[in-house]
């Protein structure tokens, strides 16, 4: 196998999770929109712990989903509160720093 | 023959995964129903456990199983119904849906033009060939009886090498689960 | 048990935890479970301090070396950090006065502390308290020190808040809190420092406080380095242990629970910046160059404490604020000592000062919990409470007498010892700065006597004798502040034996480092002259004092009367304005008094300048006026003011507020910097 084919497969997923966080509107699309760009981080690091023949990728892409999890529920309990606050999860809504 | 079959079945199976991978992931950021877009990520996270275990890196791809699909979409749909998020097909884009497709695939001709350049030629070599190859990083070799090297585990490492990041997750980890009752809580 | 004593703060730290999760299903309420684990923990350091004392049997003329144990912290990037103990005179005279004023403060916060809502949290505290100020004395580098250091802030910040339902509580815990935390930054730059120090000197870095004195005084490190860490802790050691200017929490401070005060005050919290000091003493000694005698920051700081301290107790009404501007002043004598190399002197001033200052904040608290009725205030609710308490009474007496310095009592031997030093290792100044506040010790205390125990009684309450769980608690501490002194008197000599500046290196005497340290370390000699020179000048406080209270002799209604006293009164009584320099000034920004500054002097200053030369030259402005200004200067102003304007709307669209358009903007950007980084890498 080749390693690029990995490592494209992840640049791919990278940039489908920047388009996202870019152009979603709903809180929670978003917060998964980021887990599509820590999935492909992942998967670098494993790609790169296969080719490398060594485990820190491993160990890495283990540490990247422990924090992804902390992420997502500490994602979530801030959309929990943007909807509470307007009553939707539209990050449209959120422009209080408006200048 | 068997050789070449080793050589093979893999690179099939790659194409399947990223295949349904990419389309998934796709629908993930186009599809019009919230629900569907969270089915889709299921779809995307299997398959990276897929590769994963393809990578001989069979914890690693469990974790992601366990953790992923396990907790964090559940997570997702708990959000998607505590938020009443519309279940039926709505507008789920903001106005700038073109420049933000203009930048992520600038971004991706970027990477990929790099990527070729970079790692063009290289190979992944997988197990079988590993102990021959001689690049195991010393520190995890260990000699079973007969002197022959056992491939380190990854456990060992995360608790040797590893084990004051570990613990620095943990207190990350302690740190989440406080802050996101304190942040989600009514009061 | 000396090999063992990491048993020492570990008994109270399992103490905390017990009480938090059992405590309220004790009988007692979890005050046993304290009483008990500080109570062993001061048995095992009597142990300690008598086989440190032992060894002195057997010693040899080189001395007795600490002793030390050490293991393996943690290590990371390859270096290996250590966390150990290191016994020896110091540390073992430490957790004595520690263990032992903890035990009797927690006696006596049986009683005063009866019916508390947060009876048990409180003792959970209060074993927290004594556990992390023990680790600090026990620990054998500065990192360890550093953990204890903070854990004793935070303990102080718990306690002091007890009473958080009321604002002003909170506020006096979060002000002690903030003006310590301003300090510890100085701290934790001392103790990185502190690493490369030894790094400098050895090749290999260490926080070990043994190799860290060393290090200092053994001449290799470059002067700017040991000078900025000396800053840094003293720093530390302005912030905790209350010194001229960052004093100023220490008397808020007293919102707290009353023995929670005398904890602080005797033997936790603010000594915890004299004990930095003294451990760590070679950083001190050859940063700020203390053996050449002259002035010098440290000293310096000290003498300024001492009188702001002393002139401030004067003008408080409230009985604790009088005893909390004592101790700042007593501290400022600490800190000064060290300040003129009088290392012995300072550690044994602390001793004293302990039990002292630990009997008079318990009496204090005695008296307001069965005299006054809660109250503090010492011309409203107290006077003439020597007939009614006179347990308390005499004990206080005891206190004051030996705070006031006169003979043979502790505070006389130990204070006596600091103005010996500093008159001989050539620290004149300091000498009369210490004489001047032994005079206003003297005063203050007559006046805070005569206002609570003698004359008419004030208050409302129905005042009577404390219980026992009170008195005696302040009976075993009036003991030792009359005899603690004699320990360092002239042909008894003990406590310099025992604890001599030399532990600084880790042994009584040294032989590489002997000439470094001793040769101008000045051990003083008893002077019959200068010590009946400062008990006398304490007897005229007192006397003068007692003239003005007692005997109603003096300029009375002197502030009603003459206008300079009066302004100097309010100065006091507004603490010199430092809180209101902080909050005001600092703090609140400068928009107040320097806005209105800068509005004086355009009325005043520059309209004047204006009109006087506008006058003259108003037929020349006349005609520039047209050409010049309007044409010119009015066009050029109005088109950068225009530009920048219109230059402002463009962008003004970018600050939408929201949070995708600027995540756009940043992939976008990263995006074209990858581009352009490849562009280039492929040219090349």
């Amino acid at each position: 196998m080749m390693l690029n084919q990995f490592l494209i497969l992840s640049a791919f997923l990278f940039c489908t999770g920047i388009y996202g966080v870019l152009a979603r509107r709903n809180g929670v699309l978003v917060l998964m929109s980021v887990e599509l760009m820590l999935n492909a981080v992942n998967i670098n690091l494993v790609a790169f712990s296969a080719f490398r023949a060594s485990v820190e990728g491993q160990v890495f892409a283990l540490f990247v989903i422990t924090i992804a999890a902390a992420e997502v529920g500490i994602g979530l309990a801030i959309v929990l509160l943007i909807y509470r606050n307007s009553r939707n999860s539209d990050l449209d809504n959120i422009d209080q720093l408006k200048g | 023959m068997l050789a070449e079959y080793n050589a093979v079945v893999p690179d099939v199976a790659f194409w399947i995964i990223a295949v349904a991978m990419g389309l998934a992931a796709i629908r993930v950021v186009t599809t019009k129903n919230i629900v569907h877009a969270a089915l889709y990520l299921v779809v995307v996270l299997a398959g990276a456990a897929a590769l994963y275990i393809l990578l001989t890196a069979e914890f690693v791809g469990w974790v992601q199983v366990l953790v992923y699909i396990g907790a964090v979409v559940i997570l997702f749909l708990f959000g998607i119904m505590l938020t009443r998020a519309p279940r039926t097909d709505t507008d789920l884009d903001n106005n700038q849906r073109w420049a933000a497709a203009i930048v992520a695939l600038f971004f991706m001709g970027v990477l990929i033009v790099l990527l070729v350049d970079a790692f063009g030629a290289k190979h992944i070599v997988l197990d079988d060939n590993l102990q021959a190859s001689g690049r195991l990083t010393a520190d995890f070799v260990k000699h079973g009886h007969n002197g022959q090297v056992v491939r380190p585990t990854v456990g060992s490492a995360i608790f040797q090498q590893y084990v004051l990041p570990f613990e620095a997750i943990s207190m990350l980890l302690l740190a989440a689960l406080v802050g996101a009752v304190a942040l989600a809580r009514r009061d | 048990m000396i090999d063992y004593a990491w048993v020492i703060p570990l008994v109270p730290a399992i103490s905390f935890v017990l009480i938090l999760f059992f405590g309220k299903r004790m009988k007692y309420k979890g005050a046993e479970i304290g009483i008990a684990a500080v109570g062993a923990s001061f048995v095992m350091a009597c142990i300690v301090a008598g086989q440190w004392i032992a060894k002195f049997h057997h010693a040899p003329e080189t001395g007795v070396k600490a002793v030390t144990h050490a293991g393996l912290w943690w290590q990371n990037g390859g270096q290996k950090i250590t966390a150990g103990i290191q016994i020896d005179g110091l540390a073992a005279m430490m957790m004595f006065v520690v263990t032992l004023i903890s035990l009797l403060v927690h006696i006596y916060s049986t009683a005063y502390m009866h019916d508390d809502r947060r009876y048990t949290y409180y003792f959970a505290a209060l074993s927290l308290f004594t556990a992390s100020m023990l680790l600090l004395v026990v620990a054998d580098n500065t990192l360890l020190m550093l953990c204890g250091w903070e854990l004793v802030g935070l303990c102080s910040f718990m306690l002091i808040g007890h009473w958080w339902e009321e604002e002003p509580n909170s506020n006096a815990a979060l002000k002690a809190f903030f003006t310590t935390r301003t300090g510890d930054v100085g701290l934790l730059i001392g103790v990185v420092l502190t690493w490369f120090m030894v790094k400098a000197a050895t090749g290999r870095g260490s926080f070990n406080i043994v190799a860290v004195n060393k290090a200092a005084l053994g001449g290799k490190v470059s002067h700017t380095l040991v000078l900025v860490c000396a800053s840094g802790l003293l720093i530390a050691i302005i912030g905790k242990s209350g010194q001229f200017p960052l004093h100023t929490w220490l008397p808020d401070a007293m919102a707290g629970p009353t023995p929670v005060s005398a904890l602080i005050h005797a033997a936790t919290m603010v000594v915890a910046g004299v004990y930095l000091g003294a451990r760590l003493y070679g950083i001190f000694w050859s940063g700020f160059s203390i053996g050449h005698g002259g002035v010098n920051v440290m000293a310096a700081i000290g003498g300024i404490t001492i009188i702001i301290g002393a002139v401030l107790a004067f003008v408080q009404r409230d009985i604790k604020k009088v005893l909390a501007y004592s101790t700042i002043s007593q501290l400022g004598y600490m800190v000064m000592a060290l300040g003129v190399g009088a290392w012995t002197a300072a550690i044994f001033h602390l001793f004293t000062h302990a039990f002292f200052k630990a009997l008079l904040f318990l009496g204090a608290g005695s008296v307001s919990h069965s005299g006054s009725h809660h109250s503090f205030d010492m011309k409203e609710d107290m006077g003439g409470l020597r007939k009614y308490m006179p347990q308390t009474f005499t004990t206080f007496v005891i206190g004051a007498i030996a705070l006031a310095g006169i003979f043979p009592l502790a505070g006389f031997w130990s204070k006596d010892e600091i103005l010996v030093t500093a008159n001989q290792g050539s620290y004149d100044v300091f000498l009369y700065v210490g004489l001047v506040g032994a005079f206003l010790t003297a005063a203050y205390m007559t006046r805070c006597v005569y206002l609570t125990f003698f004359g008419e009684y004030r208050g409302h309450g129905h005042p009577h004798e404390s219980p026992p769980a009170i008195t005696v608690p302040l009976w075993i501490l009036a003991f030792f502040a009359v005899v603690a002194g004699i320990l360092n008197a002239p042909h008894v000599d003990l406590f310099k034996k025992w604890i001599n500046p030399s532990s600084v290196v880790g042994r009584t005497v040294d032989p590489e480092l002997i000439h470094h340290i001793f040769a101008r370390f000045t051990e003083p000699t008893f002077d019959t002259t200068a010590a009946t020179i400062s008990v006398l000048i304490a007897l005229v406080g007192i006397a003068i004092g007692a003239l003005y209270y007692f005997g109603d002799k003096g300029p009375h209604g002197l502030t009603q009367r003459s206008g300079a006293a009066k302004v100097g009164y309010t100065f006091l009584e507004n603490k010199y304005y430092l809180d209101h320099l902080y909050t005001d000034v600092i703090v609140g920004g400068v928009k107040g008094p320097i806005a209105n500054a800068s509005y004086w002097v355009n009325q005043h200053v520059i309209d004047g300048v204006v009109n006087g030369a506008g006058k003259g030259t108003s037929l020349l402005a006349n005609f520039t006026y047209d050409v010049l200004d309007r044409k010119v200067v009015d066009g050029a102003i109005n088109e950068t003011a225009n530009a920048t304007g219109w230059v402002g709307g463009r962008f003004r669209g970018l600050q939408s507020g929201k949070v995708q358009q600027y995540a756009l903007v940043l992939f976008g950007a990263v995006g074209l910097a990858s581009f352009v980084l490849a562009l280039v890498y492929v040219v090349s």
